[in-house]
């Protein structure tokens, strides 16, 4: 066990757990981020994303150690956004939710993307979210909702 | 267990020279293969040294002829930096995916001694050099005579890889191909590297690489010696010998992500390619 710092959604917090317990894990179980979901467990699927400064991770291969100092951004924080309503508006437009499992790490990783690269071509969408799966096919409008968010949040990013 | 993170090098080394560790750095693989099940923490079976925030292990720069690569760099930021072989670019934008990449560190990838680890093909094609650091000695090893076998290294359990030291060097011709089930976040069934320099029609440099066709890369520097001071129109005439000549040590296995007959031939196809192109 070991004291572990971090920010978390725009708050400093302080932990004692092992230091190589799964990031994933303590944001679900010790602060009840439960838009952080558990899918495939091995950092294929993109379910667990979060932002590490800014930066899209899977957080279900992340232990814990890693994260001292770091600034931490779940799907809980970054909807308190302005990115996140414009991403969130295009996601409901285009019919890019389904069942939903998917969602938090594709807008997640949507906004890593976008933070890097403010008008990506179909082309940088679909490598941007390469590291996400979506089971109920519905990729075409998630590129598109990606595509138009930055239309529609030109100068955010 | 004693899990530790380090929060300097030179702590890193003295627990590394007192005690027995596993050092992990993005831990994409590592905790992958430890693994256990959801709201548990994964099984390792040796104290664990957490080494990424150590910054001393975080640079690229360029000297004395060789681009030197901090083992902790992430293959994201390698991929963008000015300094990194383009052929290790050509290799990283295909490697893994976005989230793996920012948590994925170079030194990692060959510290896991994977056959199929993407960036080895590349370090072997480029004469890479890894650096190992101990609290007592520093050693400089070749990439081929690092890495043994599958997750096997000459690695001292007092040692940690420090730096990737690569030749800089001018390639008129580079490829790196990877075939897996999958764009992003496969893992190689087969993989290939070729740098060629030609002038005048004249081959002064030749280097072919193969990944996931043996227990480590294949890299054949008989085989390039001959092939180097022939022209291009001589290479594509005898190409059916080269290709029974690298067919000699393509030797892959089956196993759950493809089978033996499929990566020989693809892997020899890839050569054909890229020679044909030349």
């Amino acid at each position: 066990m070991s004291k572990i710092k971090f920010t978390l959604n725009n708050k400093e917090v302080e932990i004692e757990e092992s230091p190589t317990a799964r990031l994933l894990d303590i944001l679900r179980e010790n602060f009840g981020l439960t838009g952080v979901k558990e899918g495939c467990g091995e950092g294929e699927c993109g379910a667990c994303a979060v932002l590490i400064n800014d930066k899209v991770i899977n957080s279900c291969i992340v232990p814990l150690g890693t994260v001292e100092g770091k600034n931490i951004v779940t799907i809980e924080g970054f909807s308190k956004t302005k990115k996140h309503q414009i991403l969130r508006n295009s996601f409901e437009e285009e019919g890019a939710v389904q069942c939903g499992f998917c969602t938090p790490g594709m807008i997640i990783a949507s906004e890593s993307l976008l933070n890097k690269n403010p008008h990506p071509s179909d082309e940088e969408i679909k490598i941007g979210l390469s590291g996400n799966l979506c089971r109920c096919t519905g990729y075409n409008m998630i590129v598109k909702a990606v595509k138009s968010a930055s239309k529609k949040g030109d100068g955010l990013w | 267990m004693k899990n530790i993170t380090a929060k300097t090098l030179l702590e890193a080394l003295n627990l590394l020279n007192d005690g027995n560790y596993k050092v992990l750095a993005g831990g994409t693989d590592l905790m992958v293969q430890n693994r256990a099940w959801s709201n548990t923490l994964p099984k390792f079976k040796e104290d664990i040294l957490l080494i990424s925030n150590l910054k001393e292990l975080k640079y690229i720069n360029q000297e004395d002829g060789y681009i030197h690569i901090g083992s902790l760099m992430t293959l994201e930021e390698l991929k963008h930096h000015e300094l990194t072989p383009k052929l290790l670019v050509e290799a990283l934008e295909i490697m893994a995916s976005p989230a793996i990449r920012n948590m994925a560190t170079i030194g990692g990838n060959i510290g896991n001694a994977s056959p199929a680890g993407d960036s080895l093909p590349v370090l072997y094609v480029l004469n890479a050099l890894v650096i190992l650091q101990s609290i007592k000695s520093v050693r400089e090893i070749p990439i081929e005579e690092f890495i043994l076998g599958p997750g096997k290294k000459e690695l001292h359990k007092d040692e940690m890889i420090i730096e990737i030291k690569i030749p800089i060097n001018n390639f008129s011709n580079f490829s790196f191909k990877k075939v897996g089930g999958r764009k992003a976040d496969a893992i190689s069934k087969v993989s290939f590297a070729g740098a060629v320099k030609i002038k005048n029609n004249l081959i002064q440099d030749f280097r072919i690489s193969f990944g996931a066709v043996g227990p480590t890369v294949v890299r054949k520097n008989d085989i390039e010696n001959k092939i180097i001071g022939t022209s291009v129109a001589d290479l594509k005439s005898n190409i059916q010998d080269i290709l029974n000549q690298y067919g000699e040590f393509v030797r892959p296995i089956d196993d759950q992500r493809s089978n033996k007959d499929y990566r020989k031939k693809v892997a020899i196809n890839l050569l054909e390619e890229f020679i044909l192109n030349l």
